[in-house]
């Protein structure tokens, strides 16, 4: 199939039909209105249910009540709405509902501003609801990439039941590149026992997160807690480019990874051994990828659209190993190529110095 | 022996948690029966809101789902939107769904979407024990308005059925009691006509159940009966606001 020009918050639309998912409840905000827009005319024509909702708190609960019934189902919004949807975000990990959630962060906090930023790293990767909870978080630095990891976050999710989030940012989702939309779901949809269909000819489903008996909870804790640890095991996922003998590498993910490459390119044009590390699950965090990315090197900086989030991941994988500098612009600012590249020659001139 | 009364089939076995005198096993009963009566039970889900109903997935025979404080329109809507051929209802109270959940029940009803409500009306919030609700009566004593409710500090009552009734997506909506055996008999005729609305895919159905929480109201149970009659029923008038099967009949 010949590749199409197409915008990322169409993308993501385009995707989630390929991958079978058919719901989707949502509200609008800038800069991912194009994602309802965009499957409000697209989901009808594959028999498919579009729903604006009153509220992104309505949004998330409707995909609450979606997902209990096994189907595919997706939602989207940006940052300030993504906050109203914790609640039922946390709800979805406590009843162990599998559904994508889409951020294309914009600079916050508050209602912040409307341009791109990796400000959300913080809430997507903790939990970011109430109670001991993960989600799984890809993070796509092209549009082709938008397309596949959309795929794979509703396989994920229907593997390991939970809700998966697709953190992307304001530039990813306006940005048009080229894509392949001949990619589909890998196979069939799980059987999904658990599922809320009316009980015909079996005993009753309950989809619940009330545990008032703080042993049972105890238990379903641990219960989610061993799930995320195979997801720890299994499911990490990250780029490494001239890593092999770089002395100082780059950690930056998204579409900082992008500029940050373009700056690793630059500086070794320079005759700096740069090299890069682009997570692509931002959790779980790919600790062993880094510390094998970075087994040459003598600095690692982490670069992002935020006051210093994923930088943190980064020093706990180290675990102390290597110092560990930062460089982020926030408020809605996209870091330059010179900007990285800069901070590439500081450390250098620094670490030759220590030398 | 011909059995004439039992447990209807759609509950479970398992024993409410109410307090004496509280109205919501009469009103989960006449539920169970609707079901019953009208043969949906093996494609009924039901989705339990926060409050003292809570565990009501509990009790209801049915496939399950427990809300977030309020949602319950909104995950009812999901639902309904995936399974069409699904009967689906929510169970709420008065905090639930005329406070934290006013939004969702509007804007459900104001879609028409398919869903049938039983909102349970006590007044009060039963089981955060006994603070002040959107649906507590003027000069109310609770235990956040201690000097009984004062509009110029709390506000008003807030009258669901009447509010829901200035839209146009409801299909049926309607004010019962549970308070003596002939009103429970009309509450029941109201919970199954508005199933029966639902299963004829006319929109969004709710009853709105006058209800009594002895404990919280610091009444016994036959004065809280009392209370209702006295207090409540001049405040929330009992009738049918609208039902469109019967519009439709008398055409």
């Amino acid at each position: 199939m010949n590749k199409v020009l197409m915008k990322g918050n169409e993308a993501i639309g385009e995707a989630a039909i390929a991958a079978g998912c058919r719901y989707f409840f949502g509200y609008p905000i800038t800069p991912q209105s194009e994602l309802p827009e965009f499957l409000s005319r697209r989901l009808p024509q594959v028999g498919g249910v579009f729903l604006q909702a009153e509220s992104e708190v309505a949004a998330i609960n409707m995909v609450y009540g979606a997902a209990s019934t096994g189907a595919r189902v997706m939602t989207s919004s940006s940052s300030p709405g993504i906050s109203l949807k914790q609640e039922g975000i946390s709800y979805l990990a406590a009843s162990e509902l599998p559904c994508v959630i889409v951020n294309i962060m914009r600079a916050g906090p508050g209602l912040g501003g409307i341009q791109p930023s990796q400000s959300d790293y913080f809430q997507a990767t903790r939990g970011g609801g109430h109670g001991d909870y993960r989600t799984i978080v890809l993070a796509p630095a092209s549009v082709q990439e938008i397309v596949d990891l959309v795929i794979e976050g509703f396989e994920l999710a229907d593997r390991y039941r939970l809700p998966v989030m697709i953190l992307g940012d304001g530039n990813l989702g306006q940005m048009m590149e080229p894509v392949q939309m001949d990619r589909t779901a890998k196979g069939r949809l799980p059987a999904k026992p658990w599922a809320l269909t009316g009980k015909k000819g079996r005993p009753r489903n309950i989809i619940n997160s009330l545990n008032l008996d703080p042993e049972k909870l105890e238990m379903h804790n641990r219960k989610l807690e061993r799930r995320y640890q195979e997801i720890k095991e299994r499911e990490t996922k990250a780029e490494s480019y001239l890593t092999d003998d770089a002395e100082i590498v780059v950690a930056a993910y998204g579409i900082v990874a992008r500029v940050s490459k373009a700056a690793v390119d630059r500086a070794r044009a320079e005759g700096i051994k740069a090299g890069l590390f682009r997570p692509i699950t931002l959790w779980p965090f790919p600790e062993k990828e880094l510390n094998e990315a970075t087994a040459r090197a003598r600095n690692v900086l982490t670069v992002e659209m935020s006051l210093g989030q994923m930088v943190e991941d980064v020093k706990l994988a180290l675990n102390g190993r290597l110092p560990a500098a930062f460089y982020g612009r926030v408020g809605g600012v996209v870091p330059t190529v010179s900007g990285v590249f800069e901070e590439i020659q500081k450390i250098n001139q620094n670490s030759g110095k220590v030398k | 022996m011909a059995v004439v009364f039992e447990r209807p089939r759609s509950l479970t076995d398992q024993r409410f948690r109410y307090c004496p005198g509280c109205h919501h096993g009469i009103i989960h009963r006449l539920v169970a029966e609707a079901i019953d009566d009208l043969e949906i039970q093996d494609r009924t889900i039901a989705v339990a809101s926060v409050g003292c109903s809570v565990f009501s997935y509990e009790y209801f025979d049915t496939d399950a789902i427990q809300a977030a404080h309020g949602r319950a329109p909104a995950v009812a809507t999901g639902i309904k939107r995936v399974e069409p051929e699904c009967v689906v209802f929510t169970y709420q109270g008065d905090g639930d769904l005329a406070a934290i959940g006013t939004a969702e029940i509007v804007h459900a009803a104001a879609r028409g979407e398919n869903i049938t409500v039983i909102f349970v009306n006590n007044a009060v919030y039963g089981m955060t024990s006994g603070q002040m609700a959107p649906t507590t009566l003027i000069g109310q004593v609770t235990t956040t308005s201690p000097d009984g409710r004062i509009p110029s500090r709390a506000g008003y009552p807030i009258r669901v059925c009447e509010l829901l009734n200035t839209l146009e997506g409801p299909a049926y909506l309607a004010r019962v009691s549970v308070h003596d055996p002939r009103h429970v008999r009309e509450a029941k005729k109201a919970i199954k006509e508005a199933f029966q609305v639902q299963l004829a895919g006319k929109g969004f159905s709710l009853v709105e159940v006058l209800s009594a929480c002895p404990t919280n109201w610091h009444l016994s149970p036959l004065e809280a009966i009392e209370w209702i009659k006295e207090k409540m029923i001049p405040y929330y008038p009992l009738g049918k606001f609208k039902n469109v099967l019967e519009v439709k009949e008398d055409a």
